[in-house]
């Protein structure tokens, strides 16, 4: 579905990303894990089309990024980056102004399931409902593949149990979704595949049921092996 | 349910269906909930509970029903092959324990006895 080769992204004298080739397959729940500042916001940033890469090449479902591949990628950015005056309701009619994909019946059941109501005020919310509301905007489209970069970022436990729900819920087999966090075990039992990212390239990636396997170790412990030790292990 | 981080997650949710199959919390016959149900409920990757239920499939543990869902068996016999399994695993987990501990066979024996008669 997603195709990654060699990808490179250099911000000044900061090389983010460099070398990173990566597929993402039709189906399945991918977790993209590393630290912060290994460069797991700006692959997205690059997959989404809000930056470009300095190098390298990207093409969805065989095609290079374009307007149309936009209109099948959701993306839900670190940030909330909504407006103050509006309500969750506002925010539900904004997106399908922007979104094709966009369903309002969609929305509201996500709300519902989120614990999330209509005359909730942007500004007046907690942290957690804010993610929520991001997560909602974010799964009421009916996009291919879908990004959620740090959904579970400052949440707590209770929150965090309903978010994982609702992505798992919402996973299908027509779409992808890549979830980034450096909350490694919350995200263990939930994924297809695995993938470490290391000062910028792929330092390990595999099936999570396979890497568990073969490396007898809790993907807990290999981020914790592959961050610490400063080795790199082969794929 | 706490997952062990040695052991595949599909193998630990079997073990976890068996064991309520075999003390009664599910029947014999009963309708198991749809992959996403199940995904939900253990909170794992929705093609974890597809390859569970193929997993029992092929043990004769569970059976699909074309657009009905995935049933238990029905079969006595499996019922009861699944109990002696169980048992048995324990039985060895105990076993293999006591033995780190220093008892023989028959101290193991008279231990569970004692414990049996007064609690």
């Amino acid at each position: 579905m997603l195709h990654c080769e060699n990808l490179e992204k250099r911000y000044m004298t900061v090389t983010a990303i460099k070398d990173m080739t990566l597929d993402i397959e039709k189906g399945k729940i991918y977790a993209l894990l590393g630290p912060n500042g290994s460069g797991k916001s700006t692959f997205m940033k690059i997959v989404a089309g809000l930056t470009r890469p300095t190098k390298g090449l990207v093409t969805m479902d065989g095609k290079p990024l374009s307007v149309e591949s936009k209109k099948k990628i959701a993306y839900m950015p670190t940030e909330a980056y909504f407006y103050n005056y509006m309500n969750c309701e506002d925010v539900g009619k904004y997106y399908a102004d922007f979104f094709e994909d966009f369903s309002i019946e969609r929305f509201h059941r996500l709300m519902e399931e989120l614990e999330l109501t209509h005359k909730d005020k942007v500004n007046k919310m907690s942290s957690g409902m804010t993610a929520k509301l991001k997560l909602a905007v974010t799964l009421a489209r009916d996009a291919h593949l879908i990004m959620l970069d740090e959904p579970l970022n400052g949440i707590d436990i209770i929150a965090r149990d309903t978010i994982i729900n609702t992505v798992i819920k919402n996973a299908r087999d027509d779409n992808s979704i890549i979830i980034s966090s450096h909350l490694v075990d919350e995200l263990e039992k939930i994924i297809d595949y695995a993938v470490f990212i290391k000062n910028g390239s792929v330092a390990l990636c595999g099936e999570a049921e396979k890497l568990r396997d073969t490396h007898g170790r809790s993907i807990v412990e290999l981020y914790k092996e592959i961050y610490t030790a400063g080795g790199t292990m082969a794929c | 349910m706490e997952f062990k981080a040695n052991v595949p997650i599909y193998l630990q949710v079997i073990d976890d269906i068996k064991k309520k199959i075999v003390c009664g919390k599910i029947q014999l016959g009963d309708k198991l909930p749809s992959t996403r149900e199940l995904a939900v409920a253990y909170r794992i990757n929705p093609n974890t509970a597809v390859r569970i239920y193929n997993e029992m499939e092929l043990l004769g543990i569970c059976y699909t029903k074309r657009g009905l869902g995935t049933f238990v068996t029905e079969e006595i016999e499996l019922y009861e092959s699944m109990k002696k399994e169980m048992a048995r695993f324990r039985i060895e987990e105990y076993v293999s324990e006591m033995k780190e501990l220093g008892y023989d066979g028959s101290e193991m024996i008279i231990a569970v006895k004692e414990y049996l008669e007064r609690g």
